[in-house]
């Protein structure tokens, strides 16, 4: 089954409970951060950091209202990231998870430039760094266990199942609690679709999220381009075969011309 | 000069440009023994939010579309027949594997895990453009080896290898100019997944077309430059005639070229964005005045292209303009959106002292060829 996460803007307290959970089962080393005049820490996603909570501050009817926002991989449905790799070194499993394999990376950084939503980081430090993001805890989902983040989370921010049931339930709460939500259901159709969807009670431009974002599957963009490669092989071949021998012609029948007169 | 296959040893070894070319590739090999031991976080700017840099836009990118000048004129004398073109073959085969050489150099430096350069090769991922670009470059580097090989042959005095290549030249050509349409069209398709991300005014998807037919000004003007300097700077004395065809073929590309892109423009971001003021639409106007509108002024309205000075400056633009454009892809027309999350990118002295190394080398390599090997003269062999 491919699995899926809702996560319900509404009901994250901002305890980052779960960036120490991911942190504890990925393995994941601690930077020292400092103050930068708001609450989110660490600032971004890193190589050492797979999830983080942004802590967002709006004025709503006067009051301040804070927003928390889990950013973390989507695992997308059809995944630029995997698509670009050269080598299959990212894949979507059929678990849902989109996953990395070291050993396969060499390292050139494709997938971070093709991902729509800026997550995989690198190890620049490293002498010979991977790429590091969420990996949806695969190693824990195929062995029929919730990612580490959502086992520890205290308020049931994130709904885990299938992909039909993360979006059924996301439209009965929104359905379910008329002006509570905003209508709009975050990777629903972003990037051709992804696995971990959001539903928010503000509108996504305001907590930063990137409503550009193409909602088309992101791949069908360069397989038009590859499956023409064919066709472009035998357009060559005939023009570059048709001119030799047409030119060739000529020359032959100009030297029989001279050999005759 | 003498004409016995052996090149030119009256070119003097060193010149005080081959003296200051040597000392760059020198530093050059300094900064890449610090990169493969420091790491890529030690040597370059490069950071998660701007994961390619100056080594992918130029070295790369612009040094494979330099190497489009081989397929273009290996094409129009084996395949065309255009026989007036001969004596710059080899002068152009060879900046066509000078450029894949140092553009393998280049990637070999930047990617994240050097020792599996080869992986591409043995794993196979056919939906992704940066597999089909490398398969490309091992072919294509490959054949031009192979387009070269006379050359070299002539030299150490194996006239039967020579000759034996000699005939099986026009599939070996067209192999090339096979893998070299696909692969400069491939490189404009690598950035065909990112809609979102690059600037309107260079995203659409014809990129690889777009690519493609810049790599053909660009090569033409490449070959046309070098012969130009090369028959200076070496006193072989070669038919202007030569020069003033790939000006003609130049011309025709390049309003071709001109059009395509003010279609692209008009019909995407409309033409206001090309004169909005901002960082991008300035790039797109500097970009498109070098590579082409001032170039055509100059082939179409003054007397330039009668003179081989005339041509040789705008050989000289076309190339800065073709190469600005990859620089505009590759980095520009991404700045918004990755200097959004924070960053920025500005390439450290090691990414500059690798990219000059990289073209102190091209000179280098294509000067000792042009001393020991058959280059700008011809042997017995190719002669038939």
């Amino acid at each position: 089954m491919a699995n899926s996460v809702l996560i319900d803007m509404t009901r994250c307290i901002g305890c980052r409970g779960c960036q120490v959970a991911c942190k504890a089962w990925n393995d994941r080393s601690v930077k020292k951060t400092v103050m930068n005049g708001n609450f989110t820490n660490p600032p971004e996603l890193s190589s050492e950091c797979y999830t983080h909570v942004r802590f967002v501050e709006k004025g709503v009817g006067g009051q301040p209202v804070w927003s928390f926002v889990k950013k973390q991989c989507l695992h997308c449905q059809t995944p630029a990231c995997a698509s670009v790799c050269p080598v299959g070194a990212l894949r979507k499993t059929p678990e849902g998870p989109v996953t990395y394999e070291f050993e396969r990376c060499f390292g050139c950084r494709y997938c971070m430039l093709a991902c729509p939503f800026q997550i995989p980081k690198y190890e620049w430090e490293k002498v010979l760094p991977a790429v590091q993001k969420c990996t949806f805890c695969a190693d824990r989902v195929k062995d029929g266990l919730v990612p580490s983040c959502i086992k520890t989370c205290p308020t049931k921010t994130m709904f885990f199942g299938s992909r039909e049931e993360v979006i059924g339930e996301a439209k009965r709460r929104i359905n379910g609690h008329p002006g509570k939500y905003v209508n709009y259901i975050y990777g629903k159709e972003e990037a051709g679709g992804t696995s971990w969807l959001y539903i928010s009670n503000v509108p996504f431009q305001e907590l930063g999220f990137d409503m550009n974002v193409p909602q088309y599957k992101l791949p069908d963009l360069t397989w038009s381009y590859i499956s023409s490669i064919p066709v472009v092989i035998g357009a060559v071949f005939v023009a570059g075969i048709g001119s030799w021998y047409a030119t060739r012609r000529q020359e032959v029948q100009e030297k029989e011309k001279e050999g005759k007169s | 000069m003498k004409t016995d296959g052996s090149g030119a040893h009256d070119i003097k070894m060193w010149t005080p440009a081959t003296v200051a070319t040597v000392l760059v590739m020198l530093g050059g090999a300094g900064v890449a023994v610090y990169r493969l031991v420091s790491g890529l976080g030690a040597a370059t700017r490069l950071s998660d939010s701007f994961p390619w840099g100056l080594w992918l836009a130029v070295d790369v990118l612009g040094g494979v579309a330099m190497a489009a000048g081989g397929f273009i004129v290996a094409s129009m004398v084996y395949l065309f027949n255009m026989k007036k073109y001969k004596p710059i073959t080899r002068p152009a085969i060879l900046t066509a594997f000078i450029g894949y050489f140092l553009a393998i150099v280049a990637i070999l430096l930047d990617i994240g895990q050097p020792h599996r350069l080869w992986h591409p090769a043995v794993m196979w991922q056919i939906h992704s453009v940066m597999w089909v670009v490398a398969i490309h470059v091992m072919l294509y580097t490959t054949t031009l080896a192979l387009e070269f090989s006379p050359m070299f042959f002539e030299r150490v005095g194996w006239h039967g290898a020579a000759r034996t290549v000699q005939k099986i030249m026009v599939p070996v050509v067209l192999f090339g100019a096979l893998l070299s349409v696909l692969h400069q069209s491939s490189l404009g398709a690598v950035f065909l997944i990112i809609p979102g991300k690059l600037s309107p005014l260079w995203f659409n998807t014809k990129l690889p077309f777009l690519f493609l037919v810049s790599a053909v000004m660009m090569g033409l003007s490449m070959v046309g430059l070098e012969a130009i300097l090369s028959s200076r700077a070496f006193r072989h004395p070669m038919d202007t005639e030569i020069f003033k065809g790939l000006a003609k073929a130049l011309t025709w590309v390049a309003l071709f070229y001109f059009v395509l892109k003010m279609y692209f423009l008009v019909a995407g971001p409309g033409l206001a964005a090309a004169f909005d003021g901002s960082m991008e639409s300035r790039m797109y106007l500097l970009e498109m005045t070098l590579s082409v509108i001032l170039p055509l002024l100059l082939l179409l309205g003054t007397k330039m292209k009668e003179s081989v000075s005339g041509l040789l400056v705008i050989f000289a633009l076309v190339i800065a303009g073709v190469l600005i454009n990859r620089l505009n892809v590759g980095i520009f027309g991404l700045y918004r959106h990755n200097a959004a999350s924070g960053g920025f990118y500005f390439p450290t002295w090691m990414e500059f002292a690798i990219t000059a190394a990289l073209i102190a080398l091209a000179f280098f390599i294509f000067k000792m060829a042009a001393r020991h090997l058959p280059l700008l003269t011809s042997g017995a062999a190719s002669e038939h």
